[in-house]
């Protein structure tokens, strides 16, 4: 590459190399600008997650909307047996019986009562239609929407159902399954939600 | 390109600007601080707008935010240290540069105007760093403030007023801090720009002076570019990168390793928050201001049955002002001080001298000594400009070449 019979080949080598080290080091004053803007420590403190005892939680009974995690409600119901019956009389009623668009559970929850103990649901309360909290019908008995209601939540927004493992009912605005977050057991009685366990 | 060109004339701004503007070729290093100026400001834009994400400008919350800042953000800590070891710099860097013009004779015609559009920088820059200085609510930051503020009471009839109006309050609080905190992060740095813009224009309308102050324009070739001059793009980009990845070096050293400046870029005194109950022992500006402060604080007898107060303050405002009209006090023929003669090295020496202990004696307490002392710098100071228009035209200069020397 020459001009004027000039040889430029010198001069675009040492452009080229100072371009690359002017990039590298542009890269490197960028990180502290674009690391600073994930979360700091303080909100990682206030999104870590929470321990819940479930000793006092009795079959048939719920727990939540309290305590919450990353400001989500949480809630835990011990199913009784007949609880677990009625959920799998419910699978042509719901959307995704067997849980399998798999953002919405770990995959510990993606089996027929969406958790690792059949009997403890653990669920995050929001519709998954566009984020409102619904409300808790834990009861088998007629309810305004439905004579032949199982138990479950009920939207008040639009009106969308959920059974008692969080399953979305066919034919309502809310495309998936309610939430199930990362949870383990650290003793019978204690859930540790917001993280996966250490193995 | 020309579907651009036809639309905003980049390229022609491109060449009249940078390849086809002609800077003399004898730059020395007094010259690099106008663009580590520039690289400062940049810096300063850049991580201050960083910070004010996560700072809280509330009395309550600023202290407590910017602590957050050091410890939970991640790289907080950097950014804070980048801006506050920041506006040291963009001191010195100014300072430099001023020095530089008074130096070569910059201010002279036709640059006038490029010296008042600096002054006005100077100003506003000095505003500036008041205001952000008082941000991270620290105690020595609150009662400089206060002080700084009480000067408007001086002021006869109407002071005490003006000074509760720039307050919001009836002492310095929350309201203020607010209020500064807009005036920093937006209303000044904007009008900063502006005139930093126009600074730069001016520039270019009539072309640099340089070191030998001989004017290039005199001598040109046949297409009519100046013989001593090159264009600045590629020399002096590729002159002032070496430049300002030195600085970036010091300046680096600086961030990392003395952030505090031992003791005066980050004052022990303020890692307490401000108290408005408990003056600290000590209360010194930043050192950037301490050459006025010291100057403020030597007036001490009053005049005319006006206060020593309000005199000091007229004599700091003096000091600050008389560097508007230097342009018209130089009545040399001769623009550097290479040419010039014996009297303006001389009187420039003791100017630069007198500056600096001036800037020392305002960080240590006003003993008599030291009281004498600065009354003496600052006499002085004024003394290089006051007597500037007799020593400028009487003194015997030499002769200026008509080409560069380098």
């Amino acid at each position: 590459m020459s001009e004027d019979g000039k040889d430029n080949s010198r001069r675009n080598f040492l452009i080229g190399a100072t371009g690359v080290v002017g990039a590298a080091g542009a890269v490197g004053a960028a990180i502290p600008f674009v690391a600073s803007w994930n979360p700091s420590a303080k909100a990682r403190a206030a999104g870590a997650s929470i321990k819940v005892d479930i000793s006092s939680l009795r079959p048939g009974e719920i727990l939540g909307p309290f305590p919450e995690w990353r400001g989500q409600p949480i809630f835990i119901v011990r199913r009784t047996e007949e609880t677990l019956q009625n959920i799998a009389k419910l699978n042509d009623a719901v959307a995704d019986p067997q849980s399998q668009r798999e953002s919405q559970q770990p995959s510990y929850a993606q089996n027929e009562y969406r958790s690792r103990k059949p009997e403890i649901l653990v669920i995050v309360g929001i519709c998954t239609h566009l984020g409102c909290s619904p409300k808790v019908r834990i009861k088998a008995e007629p309810a305004p929407f439905d004579e032949n209601w199982l138990g479950g939540f009920f939207c008040p927004c639009h009106g969308t159902l959920f059974d008692l493992a969080g399953r979305v009912y066919s034919g309502f605005p809310a495309p998936s399954n309610m939430l199930v977050p990362p949870h383990y057991y650290e003793t019978e009685n204690v859930i540790v939600i917001g993280e996966e366990e250490m193995s | 390109m020309t579907w651009i060109d036809d639309r905003l004339p980049v390229t022609e701004t491109y060449e009249k600007h940078m390849s086809k503007y002609y800077a003399p070729k004898n730059f020395n290093f007094w010259y690099y601080f106008g663009i580590l100026a520039t690289v400062v400001l940049a810096m300063q834009l850049l991580t201050g707008l960083w910070l004010t994400m996560s700072y809280n400008p509330s009395g309550e919350g600023a202290f407590a935010s910017v602590e957050y800042i050091m410890r939970d953000v991640e790289y907080g800590w950097l950014l804070r240290y980048l801006h506050s070891t920041g506006a040291s710099a963009f001191f010195v860097v100014v300072y430099a540069h001023m020095f530089r013009g008074m130096m070569y004779g910059s201010y002279q015609k036709p640059r006038e105007l490029i010296w008042l559009f600096g002054m006005a920088i100077y100003l506003l820059l000095m505003t500036e760093g008041f205001l952000g200085y008082l941000l991270p609510w620290g105690n020595l930051a609150y009662w400089a403030a206060q002080v700084i503020v009480s000067l408007a009471s001086v002021i006869p009839v109407v002071g005490e007023d003006i000074a509760i109006w720039v307050r919001g309050d009836y002492l310095m609080s929350g309201i203020t801090l607010t209020r500064f905190f807009a005036l920093h992060v937006f209303a000044v740095p904007l009008m900063l720009l502006g005139l930093v813009v126009l600074h730069f224009l001016a520039l270019h309308e009539v072309g640099s002076n340089n070191p030998d102050g001989v004017d290039i324009k005199k001598h040109k070739d046949a297409e009519g570019r100046p013989l001593d001059g090159i264009p600045f793009h590629p020399y002096y980009t590729v002159h002032d990168l070496v430049a300002i990845v030195v600085f970036l070096f010091v300046f680096c050293i600086v961030v990392f390793y003395f952030p505090e400046g031992g003791g005066y870029f980050l004052e022990a005194p303020n890692f307490e928050m401000a108290d408005p109950l408990k003056t600290p022992d000590h209360i010194v500006p930043v050192w950037y201001f301490t050459p006025y402060y010291a100057m403020l604080r030597a007036v001490t007898y009053p005049l005319f049955g006006l206060d020593a107060k309000l005199w000091g303050l007229v004599v700091m405002a003096g000091a600050i002002a008389i560097l508007f009209v230097l342009p018209w006090l130089d009545r040399s023929p001769v623009k550097s001080i290479r040419y010039k003669g014996l009297a303006s090295k001389i009187f420039l020496g003791l100017f630069a001298i007198s500056f600096i202990v001036l800037g020392y004696l305002g960080t240590v307490l006003p003993t008599p000594g030291v009281t004498m002392l600065a009354q003496a710098c600052t006499a002085i100071y004024f003394a290089y400009f006051l007597l500037m228009p007799w020593y400028t035209k009487v003194e015997k200069t030499k002769p200026v070449p008509e080409r560069v020397t380098g």
